[in-house]
């Protein structure tokens, strides 16, 4: 090699591939306002559409009145189930089997559904026509309690399948039951609880909460009735779903609609359902004949679409007296709403709830979770999640700290003595799972190392002493969390939605010159996928990642993909990137062979080129290699030099993480103050440091939000409570906390990469961790456990309830 | 309705539209004019989405009527830099991964343009106060304070900054 080329590691630096901090591509338009949004979507002729919503939990209604907002100039028609009605749209298909009005057809089940839907010249005009429309209603009696829902008195909501004693996912016991879903070995592990030394027991609520992107949903739909085609722009975590869906449920052809998603402000499985706003666009434009935009407002989508959480978690926990666990047992009673429409794959109507035994070696272990349907909008979406997987890790890392009191055992000895060891991988849980790998002890032992755990716990120590004596008013408190996640849905033979197996894809073309385009099936909404999916290709095929340009999310261009959501981006797509890229290679090797005069096994990829063994100064560059795939007559080899691979993962992949967080809690005001707060994960291999750290930050900051106080509340009447921003909790700069981030790296034993994916452990992960620094910091007062949020207030009256305020 | 006209002056340029009393900045900007950097998030004051600099003061324009910007300098994302020669704050938050999807950042931006016009030597706690008024959803802002405390940086010692 002459003494001016560049060594290897150069050539490989070049590249930006795996492992790079690289900056992101996309930032350019993002931070001159040059982002494209479906809001910013402005077409000729368009007009919009607006909601009539109900202000009743349950009524019927008995009338529907549009003559005053007909007559409003600048109004051109509203649509009411009626209309709806002819064309088989009055409802819709659910992603979890059941099936949902799309405009109230004769009652409504929640406040703030959707009853007709005004089309107008613009927005103004729209909302005054939304005024004038005339609904009467019949008031029914609400139900917001789910464990109220089988009572003899209980209202009957679903009328429409009262009498079906069988639902999508089995055997229904009451018309306002949705499900029973069982898993594990329930016989046996009564028989554990009842032998056992010691059984912890406690309610754990996860409340009902909402993934609240800064740009609500909305969609604009035209439909060009001269070329029979309908293209639609939307906020779609799942754009090919959505074009699927929109054929089966309109009729229009698949190959004649367009479905595209363009950039998304922000999706945390907000963005993965259907909404009545995308089928009302749709109709709208294909009546009028005109695109219509439909956008919602902060208190639509707060009110409407997509909720996550509200499962009531009942745990025993068993245990041998030196606390080695033999035992978990939990009953899930479930809050789905009006309509059954979670987001999760068919054969989970509890996603991935089975995931609870968390970190730990549980031997035996039964979970079953009772859907119910009550007064209040309908979604159980993934908010930052795999699939309920939060709710799990919630679940477990709750009841591991209230064995740990029950043991009368340090939280941080009794979780090492329990986690799954090294050499137990790949391990079979006793709820059905196979982790595919880890390192527990290595990840705990490093991140309780880097706080300064022992010292932490004599401060704690000596912060009680002193409040007994009078000396300080605020408590201590250390809330640890050792979360597994399961994510990366999934293998098809599993996972599936509405029938569409959760496989991936990617579509590599190598341009001429050695530089590329890949499109993929899923959809960044802020992950950075131009960024990252351009450096796993780059160490693939040895095209720098500034030669890459990766396109997602319109359905005419990008291969079929289930989408992004559940942190399946990386494992399955990526993993689909990877394999496509290795597919441009292995041709890429036939034509360097040609070009070289040897057989292809006498040469070897080395970065960016093929390399003859032996003879490294004889070589070709892929870009060499590009220009002769189009340029050159090559005996037995196709020209040009493209690849697709859908990929169909053998597992799903199972980060995890240790997270250590300090607070400081003002017994008289209730305030909380986040002292520290150390997040290791472990995501295997890592792609972009920078874009991993940024979602951990960003994780966390959604974790302290659903912990310290965000919530999706009604009163007795199903009104919601928390509708805007002022009263739904989001950190602003100043109560968020600076993180620090640590990592250890144990890849996955099946990607091809070894990635695992990261963006949502840190909301898994994180709100058990805020969670149990509050609880954890009354624990010397004889707490054992407390629901969130956990807001000022509600601290306040745990202290209250202590006896810890001088009045009390 | 009928509907008003208002001169005002955008990003250095002088313009004419015309809107209902009842009509919010943010739309005419956004509709008529064109300028889809400012985004709206909420509609109630809460989310900072829509920031915009009004004669040198920061505005949420999805609570400023149209008409109420009469004769004002209006100042939007697309008036801080051009793709030729970004704004500092620009670069910065490029540099320091300050966004993720994009949305909160040309109000946020704006924002803390206007921040370190009025305190161009902020303390990190002075960024975290000055820049509460604009939610985050994806960043949990610890980069977005770091990219501007980079800008300020950058602004007091053009030489020594990186």
């Amino acid at each position: 090699m002459s003494a001016t080329a560049e060594s290897v590691q150069e050539r490989r630096a070049a590249l930006k591939g795996l492992g790079t901090s690289r900056k992101r591509v996309e930032d350019a338009r993002f931070t001159q306002g040059k982002g494209n949004y479906v809001d910013d979507i402005k077409l000729p002729d368009m007009l919009f559409g607006d909601f009539v919503r109900s202000q009743h939990a349950h009524a019927r209604v008995k009338s529907i009145d549009t003559s005053a907002a007909m007559e409003l100039p600048g109004v051109i028609a509203v649509l009411t189930a009626k209309d709806l009605e002819p064309l088989n749209l009055h409802w819709m298909p659910t992603l979890a089997g059941d099936k949902q009005m799309v405009l109230a057809d004769g009652k409504v089940l929640f406040q703030g559904q959707e009853i007709a839907f005004v089309i107008a010249e613009d927005r103004y005009i729209a909302a005054d026509a939304v005024d004038l429309v005339k609904v009467e209603f019949e008031e029914l009696p609400v139900l917001v309690d789910p464990f109220k829902a089988e009572l003899p008195d209980a209202p009957i909501l679903r009328e429409d399948i009262a009498d079906e004693k069988e639902g999508a996912h089995g055997a229904r016991r009451h018309p306002n039951h949705i499900f029973t879903w069982e898993q594990g070995d329930k016989a046996a592990t009564e028989s554990v609880l009842s032998e056992a030394d010691v059984v912890a027991e406690e309610m754990v609520y996860y409340h009902r909460t909402h993934p609240c992107p800064m740009e609500t949903c909305g969609s604009v739909a035209s439909m060009d009735k001269v070329n029979g085609k309908l293209t639609l722009w939307g906020t779609f975590q799942a754009p090919h779903v959505v074009r699927t869906v929109a054929s089966l449920l309109s009729g229009i052809a698949e190959h004649n609609i367009r479905v595209v998603s363009p950039d998304i402000g922000g999706g945390f499985g907000n963005k993965v359902g259907v909404y009545p706003g995308y089928v009302c666009s749709i109709v709208a434009s294909i009546v009028t004949g005109k695109p219509v935009k439909w956008v919602e407002d902060r208190m639509e989508n707060l009110s409407a679409t997509a909720f996550a959480r509200d499962y009531w978690m009942q745990g025993k926990i068993a245990a041998t007296k030196d606390g080695k666990i033999t035992g978990l047992w939990c009953h899930t009673t479930a809050d789905h709403g009006a309509f059954d429409a979670c987001a999760d794959p068919t054969k989970y109507p509890a996603g991935f709830m089975s995931i609870c035994t968390g970190s730990y070696d549980i031997p035996t272990a039964y979970l079953a979770v009772d859907g119910i349907y009550t007064n209040k909008a309908p979604g159980g979406v993934a908010y930052r999640c795999s699939f309920r997987v939060t709710e799990a890790a919630y679940f477990i890392e709750r009841m591991i700290e209230v064995l740990a009191i029950k043991l009368n055992m340090d939280a941080a000895e009794l979780r090492a003595k329990n986690f799954i060891r090294k050499d137990q991988f790949p391990y079979q849980s006793a709820l059905g799972w196979e982790y595919d790998s880890g390192d527990y002890h290595t990840a705990w032992e490093k991140a309780l190392e880097s706080v300064g755990y022992s010292k932490l716990r004599e401060e704690q120590a000596q912060r009680v002493e002193d409040f007994k004596a009078g000396k300080t008013r605020k408590l201590m408190g250390i809330g640890l969390c050792h979360f597994t996640e399961i994510v990366g849905a999934g293998p098809v033979k599993n996972c599936d939605i509405l029938g569409m197996g959760m496989f991936d894809s990617c579509e590599i073309r190598i341009h001429p010159t050695g530089s590329a385009l890949a499109r993929l099936g899923t959809i960044s909404q802020g992950q950075g996928h131009a960024t990252t999916f351009a450096q796993i290709l780059a160490t693939e095929i040895g095209i720098s990642a500034d030669d890459i340009t990766i396109e997602e999310g319109d359905t005419d261009t990008a291969p079929y993909g289930l989408g992004t959501y559940g942190s399946r981006s990386t494992p399955v797509a990526g993993a689909a990137t990877a394999m496509a890229g290795r597919k441009i290679r292995a041709k890429a090797q036939m034509i360097a062979a040609y070009l070289l005069e040897v057989h292809d096994n006498d040469i070897e990829w080395e970065v960016d080129r093929f390399v003859v063994k032996g003879a490294p100064e004889k070589f070709k560059t892929m870009k060499e290699i590009a220009y002769a795939s189009y340029n050159q007559a090559i005996p037995g080899v196709e020209p040009g030099l493209e690849a697709v691979s859908y990929y169909d993962p053998p597992n799903m992949t199972y980060p995890f993480g240790a997270y250590v967080c300090v607070m400081d809690v003002d017994v008289d005001t209730g305030v909380s103050d986040i002292r520290q707060f150390y997040a290791l994960d472990d995501c295997g291999t890592r792609i972009n440091p920078m874009i991993i750290e940024g979602q951990v930050h960003g994780g966390l900051t959604e974790a302290l939000a659903i912990a310290l106080g965000q919530e999706i509340a009604y009163d007795e009447l199903g009104n919601i409570k928390t509708g805007t921003l002022m009263d739904f909790f989001i950190p602003t700069s100043w109560e968020t906390p600076n993180y620090e981030t640590d990592f250890t790296e144990t890849p996955s034993p099946h990607h091809p990469i070894g990635a695992k994916g990261v963006g949502e452990s840190p909301n898994v992960g994180g709100v058990p961790a805020f969670s149990n620094a509050i609880n954890d910091a009354f624990r010397a007062f004889g707490l054992t456990h407390t629901h969130m949020p956990h807001d000022h207030w509600r601290i306040w009256k745990t202290a209250n309830e202590l006896g810890l305020h001088a009045d009390s | 309705m009928s509907k008003q006209k208002i001169n005002l002056n955008v990003n250095g340029q002088s313009v004419t539209a015309e809107a209902e009393p009842r009509e919010l900045l943010i739309h005419v900007l956004r509709e008529q004019l064109e300028i889809t950097g400012p985004h709206i998030g909420c509609e109630t004051t809460h989310c900072g989405a829509c920031t915009v600099e009004m004669d040198g003061m920061s505005v949420k324009s999805c609570t400023i009527f149209a008409v109420q910007a009469q004769g004002k300098e209006i100042t939007t994302i697309e008036g801080l830099g051009d793709p030729d020669k970004l704004h500092v704050l620009q670069e910065k938050f490029k540099e320091h991964h300050g966004l993720q999807c994009g949305f909160c950042t040309p109000g946020m931006i704006t924002r803390a343009h206007r921040l370190l016009e009025e305190n161009p030597n902020p303390t990190e706690e002075d960024v975290r106060f000055g820049i509460a008024g604009n939610l985050c959803r994806c960043t949990g802002y610890q980069n977005i304070v770091k990219s501007v405390m980079a800008a300020a940086e950058e602004i007091n010692n053009p030489e020594s900054a990186t």
